[in-house]
């Protein structure tokens, strides 16, 4: 009790400076502004007056307004023309003109849909009070707010919900607006979890600059709407890079889907499509197998849509709509679907665009080459199939068949190529890589897009294509690794030989789409004619002696080649002591075909020709000897026969004469 | 043909037919399959090579004649040897019996008086058992098996060989194997052929290596010399035989005149890449 009374005793004084205060702030605008005499005739609540033949009130709620934003600017401020000296101010008073004060927003405000409709004389058109209140505004922060973010929904609704006068009467595309936004995650978040960040009506469409999404400058315009979105959703390019190519949002964002034709405007729901625009949408029309488009020159184009063909697609699989792909759709339109144009692949796969459009296939496509390949060529349309599916035409199994299609001799891309690879996919399917595929079902085996890429094909000519001779060899290395690393310690690799001359590639020795074993006769006795090319003399020289010689002849491709002896990757000429052929190793290279092979024996002299007089003047001597040998007989006896051919026809003749005398006389 | 009531003699034994027979069948293999490496680059060796399957056929089938060829070599030397025996001469005496093998002066007057008989300025001379251009076709066989049998054992066996001589003698080995081999076959299908079978005397062929009988007529005058010998030494009687049985003739007709056409033709072959191939 003595505490209690001690703290009430105490309380008065300190509250003094604080009751001086309040009572100067309250006097001081009554007297100021005179509220008290409008207020004098307008608190009666029956106070009516007459406007375009309706009864309006003239009642103004003193307490109401005293808690209003307004409240100290007094009545005057905003309805400047009561403002006369004396008691009756004119009636009825003009309008009031928020600009006055608020110029920048009504500004924008008259520029606005609403603004505009106004300005025609829209009895529909919203002004500011509509949405703001009049002697009861309030700030947008203050629960009671009319534009306090929970009520947005509704003070826009009173307008906008479907079945109002003013929907009734003006051709607005979005239907259901508000009780579709209320459903939607915007409006759920809004009305059944509080969430006051959550998107309201102006979140979208701004509070004063309403404009179509027909004008360009419009915040939920095509160009604009990611924008818009992205106030909220800061990052979310990020979250959809696994769909959309990130570069893609800022270099060529037209390509890109605007944020609403997947996630309805109003319907944004986590459940893109099927709450939107889904396919049973676009089956409306295209599941009808009469559908068909007129072109322009008159020929019919059906447009009927097989969905059975689409079920067992990737693009199903992945459950992506008809209108991820078929975009532009515009729900100003009947059908929405007019004139949106071809499919972009790019605005999911751009990665594999960008090549395809650097491609030779690409380029020519460009140029309005009706040969070239597009996307669909190879891919098909609805059907398109993941390449790890068997049944597509892009699976490993299928490529040459699918190549072949254009690229097979006779085809229209082996008729314009006039380069020496002929007949190339007999060739391939004869090849190491062909039958590895085809007949011994390795996946690993290199197709058609192993070296030429599936989607930046370029000509062998051109540097940048995985086939010019400046990166055939990492091409091949894809698979062949150890092979290329080997090649690079070779004398015919640049890193060792530092020559002007061509020095060989993989594919001068193994060509490029015939490749072979490297144990079948067919490689082994190409190996003479592809060294050859180069080292001709080696060559020549090679088929005088045994190993040359007996490779000629059928079954000759046991006898031992160019790479049996110089090796094949790793091959150095003998002053290398890692060569094949050097000192420490020759008679073990020999060795592989003659076991019993010594010193001695690697003294045969493989490449001996006994033409060379100063290189090998022992086989020149011996071989002039030996045919100094030959002639001579041949002389001495050639002319013997000479001789002896006349007389011995005519001893035959003498015998046959002897014979019928004898013969005659018996 | 023979005619029944002809006188024949014996010219040749069982043992010299059957050498003949040996070195016919050898020597062809040994040309066709050896041409064909020599020549492989051809398209008649690359045909050979097809026919017989594989060049390793070639060479098995060359080194199994060169198996016979040192064979009938070893065995003419047994007869030789054999002859040696029955002659009852020192062996200088028997290689130089000028009635022998081994060429001797003699011959080079045999070989002046045969020209100016070419020439229609001499007689037919009297030729003895053996005419000098048929021991040039003995000695050329002797001295080629040798020579080709020696550098073809160094190539059979490399790396025995190597064993004691250096490395480039095989490519020594391989032109002397080769080019003597083709001076063998070179001969042997044109100037043998000639001489003995071709000739217009003789044409079609001589069948006295295969039958080892000819005619007394023919003996008379032919070898007079001989024929003389064998009078005077008393023989004739002893070499006097029946004709050779009709099958004998047919058969060595039908086996020689093939032997004839399989070396006309591969001495063709390489007179054609001599000429159009090598010429170039």
């Amino acid at each position: 009790m003595e505490r209690r009374t001690g703290r009430e005793r105490g309380f008065g004084w300190r509250l003094l400076p604080l009751a001086i205060l309040a009572i100067i702030l309250l006097v001081r605008p009554a007297s100021a502004l005179d509220d008290g005499d409008c207020l004098g005739c307008h608190n009666d609540p029956d106070m009516t007056s007459e406007k375009n033949g309706e009864e309006i009130s003239l009642f103004v709620d003193e307490a109401q307004f005293a808690a209003s934003s307004h409240a100290s600017n007094g009545c005057t401020s905003c309805h400047t023309d009561a403002k006369v000296k004396g008691d009756e101010h004119p009636v009825p008073l003009k309008s009031v003109n928020c600009g006055k004060c608020h110029a920048d927003v009504e500004s924008i405000y008259r520029k606005s849909l609403h603004g505009q409709a106004l300005a025609k004389n829209d009895p529909f058109a919203p002004y500011c009070h509509d949405c703001h209140g009049k002697h009861d505004i309030l700030p947008a922060s203050s629960q009671k707010s009319r534009i306090f973010i929970l009520n947005v929904p509704a003070t826009c609704g009173r307008c906008h919900r479907e079945g109002s006068a003013m929907t009734k009467t003006h051709d607005i595309p979005a239907k259901n607006i508000i009780e579709n936004y209320s459903m939607s995650m915007h409006g759920e978040g809004l009305t059944r979890k509080g969430l006051t960040v959550t998107a309201v009506c102006s979140s979208c469409h701004t509070s004063h600059n309403v404009q179509p999404h027909t004008n360009p400058e419009s915040s939920i315009s095509r160009q604009n709407v990611s924008k818009t979105c992205m106030k909220c959703h800061a990052n979310i390019e990020q979250t959809h890079v696994k769909i959309v190519r990130g570069e893609l949002w800022e270099k060529e964002p037209e390509k890109v889907p605007a944020c609403v034709e997947c996630h309805a405007p109003h319907k944004a729901r986590r459940v893109l499509y099927e709450d939107s625009m889904n396919n049973a949408y676009c089956l409306n029309c295209h599941a009808n197998p009469e559908l068909k488009k007129i072109e322009a020159d008159g020929s019919e184009r059906s447009l009927f849509m097989d969905m059975s063909r689409f079920e067992a697609s990737v693009h199903a699989e992945k459950r992506i709509a008809c209108v991820k792909c078929h975009v532009n759709m515009d729900h100003t339109k009947n059908p929405v679907c007019q004139g949106s144009g071809k499919v972009d692949c790019a605005i999911c796969h751009a990665g594999q665009t960008d090549n395809y459009n650097a491609s030779i296939h690409g380029q020519l496509a460009a140029k309005g080459d009706r040969n070239a390949p597009l996307c669909t060529d190879c891919h098909g349309k609805h059907e398109v199939q993941a390449r790890t599916n068997p049944e597509s035409p892009t699976f490993a199994r299928n490529v040459p068949e699918l190549c072949g299609k254009c690229h097979r001799e006779g085809e229209k891309a082996a008729l314009r190529y006039t380069g020496p690879e002929k007949d190339i996919v007999r060739h391939y399917k004869e090849s190491i890589h062909g039958k590895g595929l085809a007949e011994s079902g390795l996946m690993v085996s290199a197709t058609c897009t192993s070296c030429h890429t599936a989607h930046l094909i370029l000509p062998e000519k051109d540097p940048q294509s995985t086939v010019n001779r400046a990166n055939v060899l990492n091409t091949c290395a894809t698979c062949h690794l150890g092979i290329a690393e080997t090649f690079k310690t070779s004398i015919h690799s640049e890193l060792v030989s530092k020559t002007d001359k061509k020095l060989p590639l993989c594919h001068d020795c193994h060509t490029s789409h015939a490749i072979r074993r490297v144990d079948v006769p067919a490689f082994r006795l190409l190996i003479l004619e592809e060294c050859g090319t180069c080292h001709a003399s080696e060559t020549e020289t090679y088929f005088d002696t045994y190993h040359g010689k007996a490779s000629l002849l059928s079954g000759g491709e046991k006898t031992a080649k160019c790479s049996d002896c110089h090796g094949d990757h790793d091959i150095l000429p003998a002053y290398y002591t890692k060569s094949r052929l050097s000192r420490q190793n020759v008679v073990e290279t020999c060795r592989t075909c003659h076991p019993n092979s010594n010193r001695k024996f690697t003294g045969y002299l493989t490449h001996a020709t006994h033409h060379d007089k100063e290189k090998y003047p022992y086989l020149y001597y011996t071989f002039w000897a030996m045919s100094s040998l030959l002639i001579g007989t041949f002389a001495f006896f050639g002319v013997h026969t000479l001789f002896w051919i006349p007389r011995s026809f005519r001893e035959r003749f003498k015998r046959r004469r002897q014979h019928s005398h004898e013969r005659f006389f018996e | 043909m023979s005619t029944p009531n002809q006188e024949y003699v014996q010219r040749f034994g069982l043992l010299p037919r059957f050498l003949h027979f040996l070195v016919i069948v050898s020597f062809l293999t040994l040309a066709v399959t050896g041409m064909a490496l020599k020549f492989a680059a051809e398209e008649w060796a690359g045909a050979v090579a097809e026919l017989f399957g594989s060049f390793e056929v070639l060479g098995n089938l060359h080194r199994f004649c060169a198996v016979i060829t040192f064979t009938y070599f070893g065995l003419n030397l047994f007869l030789l040897w054999q002859n040696w025996q029955k002659s009852g001469k020192s062996f200088i005496g028997f290689i130089l019996d000028p009635e022998g093998l081994v060429p001797s002066a003699h011959d080079v007057k045999e070989l002046v008086s045969t020209y100016k008989w070419f020439l229609g300025l001499g007689p037919q001379p009297r030729y003895g058992r053996w005419t000098y251009w048929e021991k040039f076709d003995y000695m050329a066989v002797f001295w080629g098996v040798a020579v080709i049998g020696s550098t073809g054992l160094c190539l059979w066996f490399p790396e025995t060989f190597t064993q004691i001589i250096p490395g480039y003698w095989l490519n020594i080995a391989t032109i002397i194997h080769s080019d003597e081999a083709l001076l063998a076959s070179g001969f042997i299908f044109t100037i043998h052929f000639f001489n003995t079978h071709l000739r217009p005397e003789k044409f079609p062929m001589d069948p006295v290596i295969f039958t080892g009988t000819v005619p007394l007529d023919e003996l008379i005058h032919e070898r007079p010399r001989e024929y003389d010998q064998l009078v005077a030494s008393g023989q004739l009687e002893q070499v006097k035989c029946p004709p050779a049985p009709r099958w004998l003739f047919v058969t060595a007709h039908f086996f020689g005149l093939t032997a004839l056409t399989i070396g006309v033709a591969l001495v063709l072959s390489i007179i054609y890449t001599m000429i159009f191939v090598y010429a170039k």
